[in-house]
C-alpha cells in the first residue's frame, strides 16, 4: 500500500467518531439527566446551608475535600504522559498523548467547580482575589491550579492546530459553521516546515514548563493539609506522597479512557494490545512508587505510636475505619501491583478492570486522608450529638460529590467527539518515519 | 561539541554582560532592603510606644503591639464597627486565666455565652470539657475558650483576611468577609472554631441591628464563629461573659501589660504573672508553638465530686 493510500486510511479512520450518532446523543441524555438530579441536589445546598450534608464543627471537610484532591490528582497525568513520557523520548506514548490532556484538562478545570461546592458562601468566592492573602495555602493553589489549567489547555490546542486543518479539509459532511470553527481554530496552518517548526518548538516549551506546573499543584494541594498541625496530616512527606500518588490515579483513569475510546471508536488498530501493555507497567511503576511513599506515611509514626497518631492511626488499622482503609490500600493498591505483574493480565479487558479498582480505590484514599484525621482532634469531641462525633454522608452530599464526575464525563465526551482522539497529523508523520 | 570544550573557559562579552546584570540588581535589591531596615528603625517615634498603668500604680511604657505594626488598609469600605472591631484596643494585652481546681462543670459560662452570641445549644464557642490526661491521673473539668494564640494558625491560613488578630491580642471573625472554605476550622489545634452550617436562629432584638464584630451577632449563614473573648464587654471595661457568669471563681480576665487580672466571682485583682508563678500556670499544647494567651491552673487539690459517668466519657480520649 502506498503511503498516500495509507494516510488516507489513518485520516478516515481517526476522523470517523466525529460525527452525531445515536450512541453519543443516548449517553449525552443519560448524562444530562444525571446533571439533572445533581444539580439539583447543589440547589439545595444553596439554599439550605451546608446542613444537608453529614459535616459538622468536628469534621468539617469531608467528601467534596477529598472529591477535590481527587480531581487534582487524576489532572496531573496530562503532564506525566504528554510531558515526561514524551521529552524522554519514549514513542509509545504518543498516542495517548491527546487522551491524557484531555483528561488533565477536565480534570483541572472542575477541581476549581469543586473547591466552590464546598464553599459555605460562594457568593463570596470573588473575596479571593479583591481580599486575597499570600500567606494562605488556598491562594498559592487557586494560583497554581489556574497557571495549569491555562497551559493544559495550550498543551492539548497546540499539538491540535494541524489535525483541525485537516478536520476542516476532510469533513466536508459537516455543515459549513462547524467547518468554519475548525478552519478559524486552525490558525491558516499549511503545514510548512516554519510552521512545523514552530509547533514542535511551542510544545516543547510547554512540555518542560508544564512539569513544575504540575508538582506545584499537588504539592500544593497537599499543603493545605501538611500546613496544619493536626494527627494524620502534620508529615513532611505529604508533597511527594500527594503527587506519586496523583500518577497512581491517573494512569488508571487514562487506561480506563483507552478501553473505551479503542471500542467505541474502533481504534483497535491504533490502540494497541502494546499500548495496553505498556501503560500496564507504567501503572506499576507508578503503584510501587506510591507504595514506598504509603509504607512511609503509616509506617513510621505506626511505630511510634505517640498518643494521639495512635488515636488516629487505631481508628485506620483496626478501628472504623479499618475496612475501608484496608479495602483501599490491598485492592487499590498492592493486588493490582502483583496483578499486572503477569503479563496475560495487561490485556485490554483486565486492564479495565484492575484500572477502575484503583481508581476507586485512589478516590477512597483521598477519603482516607481527610476524614479520619478531622474526627481525631487532640481535644475531646464532647457536649455535642453523635453526628458531630461521626461523619456519615448524606444523600444530598453524595449527589453533589457525583456532579463534578457528570461534568467530566460531558467534558472528556464532547472534546472526544469533536476532535480526532488519536493525533492524526503525529500518525501520519510517525507512519513516514517508519518506512 | 568537542571544538567547544577545548576552548578555554573564557566568558564572552554577552555572559560577561549577563553576569553583571545580575550582581547589579541583586546589590540593588541588597541594598533597598538595608535602607528599609534601618530607615524603620529611625521611624521608630514615640507614638509607636504607648504608656500604660500597672497595677501597682505604677506608668510604664511599652511598644506597641506587633498587631499594630501590621497596616490596616484603610480603603477596604469597612463600617464604623468593622473598622474598630480590626483595630482593637491601643496598649492592652488582654489574658485569661482559668483555674482547673474550681471548675465544677456549673456551666454557667456555657449559658451566658451562647445567649450573649446567639448561638444553638450544640455550638460552643466556651466548651467544658472532662478530661484525662492517663489512667493513672485523676480527670478533671477543663473549660476551653479560644485560645487567642499570639502566633494563630487559623489566622495565617484565611484566604481572605476574614480572621485576625488585633493589636491587642484578640482573635475575632468578620463574617461578612468570610467565604466559608473552613480552613481555620482545620487548622485549628484547640477546635475552637464552630461553623453556622443552617441558618442561624435569628432573635426579634437582631432586628435592625448593624453586624458587630466584636459579638459576632447576626451570626450568619456559611460563616465561621468562635469565642470573642468578648471584645464589646471589654471594651466598655467589663469582664467577659463567661467570666463574670462563673459561679465558682474559675475565671481570671485582665491585661498582661498592666499585670493584672481581675476573678470573674470575686472581682478581686491578682497580679497576673504571681498568679501563674504561685500556681504553676500552664498553657495547652506549647509544644504547637501557637502562644496561646489563655492560661490554665492546674486542677490541684479539687474537691468536688466528679461524676461516674463524667469519668468514662474523660476516659474515651485516653486512646
Amino acid at each position: 500500500m502506498s503511503d498516500q493510500l495509507k494516510a488516507d486510511k489513518i485520516t478516515s479512520d481517526l476522523l470517523r467518531s466525529i460525527r452525531l450518532n445515536k450512541s453519543f446523543l443516548v449517553w449525552m441524555g443519560f448524562l444530562g439527566t444525571a446533571l439533572l438530579i445533581c444539580g439539583y441536589a447543589y440547589f439545595l445546598q444553596l439554599r439550605d446551608g451546608l446542613v444537608v450534608t453529614g459535616l459538622r464543627d468536628y469534621v468539617s471537610w469531608g467528601m467534596y475535600i477529598s472529591n477535590f484532591v481527587f480531581f487534582v490528582a487524576t489532572s496531573l497525568i496530562g503532564m506525566l504522559i504528554s510531558a515526561v513520557l514524551g521529552l524522554t523520548g519514549i514513542k509509545w506514548a504518543a498516542p495517548l498523548a491527546r487522551i491524557a490532556e484531555i483528561i488533565a484538562l477536565a480534570f483541572a478545570a472542575i477541581a476549581g467547580l469543586v473547591i466552590i461546592m464546598d464553599m459555605g458562601r460562594p457568593d463570596r468566592l470573588l473575596n479571593v482575589i479583591i481580599h486575597g492573602r499570600i500567606q494562605s495555602p488556598i491562594v498559592w493553589d487557586i494560583t497554581v491550579v489556574t497557571v495549569y489549567i491555562i497551559m493544559s489547555t495550550l498543551f492539548l490546542y497546540i499539538p491540535l492546530i494541524p489535525d483541525l486543518k485537516i478536520c476542516y479539509d476532510k469533513l466536508d459532511k459537516l455543515p459549513p459553521f462547524a467547518r468554519n470553527i475548525y478552519k478559524l481554530l486552525s490558525l491558516n496552518w499549511t503545514g510548512s516546515g516554519e510552521q512545523a517548526n514552530l509547533i514542535k518548538q511551542t510544545t516543547r516549551v510547554i512540555a518542560i514548563f508544564i512539569i513544575p506546573v504540575a508538582f506545584a499543584i499537588h504539592t500544593v494541594t497537599s499543603w493545605l493539609f501538611a500546613n496544619t498541625s493536626r494527627v494524620g496530616w502534620d508529615s513532611t512527606i505529604f508533597g511527594p506522597y500527594f503527587v506519586t500518588g496523583a500518577f497512581v490515579a491517573g494512569t488508571a483513569a487514562v487506561i480506563i479512557a483507552m478501553y473505551f475510546f479503542r471500542k467505541n471508536y474502533k481504534l483497535q488498530d491504533y490502540i494497541t494490545d502494546f499500548h495496553f501493555d505498556k501503560m500496564g507497567q507504567l501503572l506499576v511503576l507508578v503503584s510501587l512508587v506510591y507504595l514506598y511513599f504509603n509504607l512511609n506515611e503509616y509506617m513510621v509514626p505506626g511505630y511510634k505510636m505517640k498518643k494521639f497518631d495512635a488515636m488516629h492511626l487505631n481508628s485506620l488499622f483496626v478501628g472504623a475505619h479499618a475496612l475501608l482503609f484496608w479495602s483501599v490500600q490491598i485492592l487499590g493498591l498492592v493486588l493490582p501491583i502483583i496483578l499486572l505483574i503477569f503479563k496475560p493480565m495487561r490485556k485490554p479487558l483486565p486492564m479495565l478492570f484492575i484500572g477502575t479498582a484503583v481508581l476507586i480505590g485512589a478516590w477512597f484514599k483521598r477519603y482516607i486522608i481527610v476524614v479520619p484525621t478531622m474526627e481525631h482532634p487532640y481535644l475531646p469531641i464532647q457536649n455535642v450529638p453523635l453526628n458531630f462525633k461521626v461523619y456519615s454522608p448524606t444523600l444530598t452530599e453524595i449527589s453533589i460529590t457525583i456532579l463534578p464526575f457528570i461534568l467530566v464525563l460531558i467534558i472528556i465526551t464532547v472534546l472526544a467527539k469533536v476532535i480526532p482522539i488519536i493525533p492524526v497529523h503525529e500518525t501520519i508523520e510517525q507512519h513516514e518515519e517508519n518506512n | 561539541m568537542s571544538e567547544k570544550e577545548q576552548k578555554p573557559k573564557k566568558k564572552s562579552r554577552r555572559e560577561f554582560l549577563q553576569d553583571l546584570g545580575i550582581i547589579g540588581v541583586g546589590s540593588v535589591l541588597a541594598g533597598s532592603a538595608i535602607f528599609a531596615g534601618i530607615n524603620y528603625d529611625k521611624r521608630k517615634r514615640p507614638f509607636d510606644r504607648s504608656r500604660v498603668l500597672k497595677a501597682e500604680n505604677e506608668l510604664l511604657e511599652i511598644e506597641r503591639a506587633d498587631g499594630s505594626k501590621v497596616v490596616i488598609p484603610k480603603e477596604q469600605n469597612f463600617t464604623y464597627l468593622q473598622q474598630r472591631g480590626r483595630d482593637g484596643l491601643e496598649g492592652k494585652r488582654f489574658v485569661m486565666v482559668i483555674d482547673l481546681s474550681k471548675c465544677r462543670n456549673a456551666r454557667k459560662c456555657m449559658n451566658a455565652c451562647n445567649n450573649a452570641h446567639h448561638l444553638s445549644e450544640d455550638q460552643h464557642h466556651m466548651n467544658v470539657l472532662k478530661m484525662q490526661e492517663t489512667k493513672e491521673t485523676p480527670a478533671y473539668y477543663m473549660p476551653k475558650p479560644c485560645q487567642h494564640c499570639d502566633n494563630p494558625p487559623c489566622v495565617a491560613v484565611c484566604p481572605v483576611d476574614a480572621t485576625f488578630k488585633r493589636q491587642d491580642g484578640i482573635v475575632l471573625i468578620d463574617n461578612e468577609r468570610c467565604i466559608g472554605c473552613r480552613f481555620c476550622i482545620a487548622a485549628c489545634p484547640y477546635s475552637a472554631r464552630i461553623f453556622n452550617w443552617a441558618e442561624p436562629i435569628h432573635t426579634l432584638e437582631e432586628e435592625n441591628m448593624p453586624y458587630n464584630v466584636e459579638l459576632n451577632v447576626p451570626q450568619k449563614k456559611g460563616t465561621v464563629s468562635k469565642c470573642l473573648f468578648s471584645a464589646d464587654r471589654v471594651r466598655e471595661g467589663k469582664l467577659p461573659y463567661c467570666v463574670s457568669a462563673c459561679p465558682n471563681g474559675v475565671y481570671y480576665f485582665g491585661d498582661e501589660n498592666e499585670d493584672a487580672v481581675t476573678n470573674g466571682t470575686t472581682k478581686e485583682t491578682f497580679r497576673f504573672k504571681k498568679l501563674l508563678e504561685d500556681n504553676g500556670g500552664y498553657t495547652l499544647m506549647p509544644e504547637l508553638g501557637t502562644h496561646p494567651r489563655v492560661y490554665y491552673l492546674p486542677p490541684k487539690g479539687k474537691d468536688y465530686p466528679f461524676h461516674d459517668k463524667d469519668k468514662e466519657e474523660a476516659a474515651e480520649h485516653l486512646g
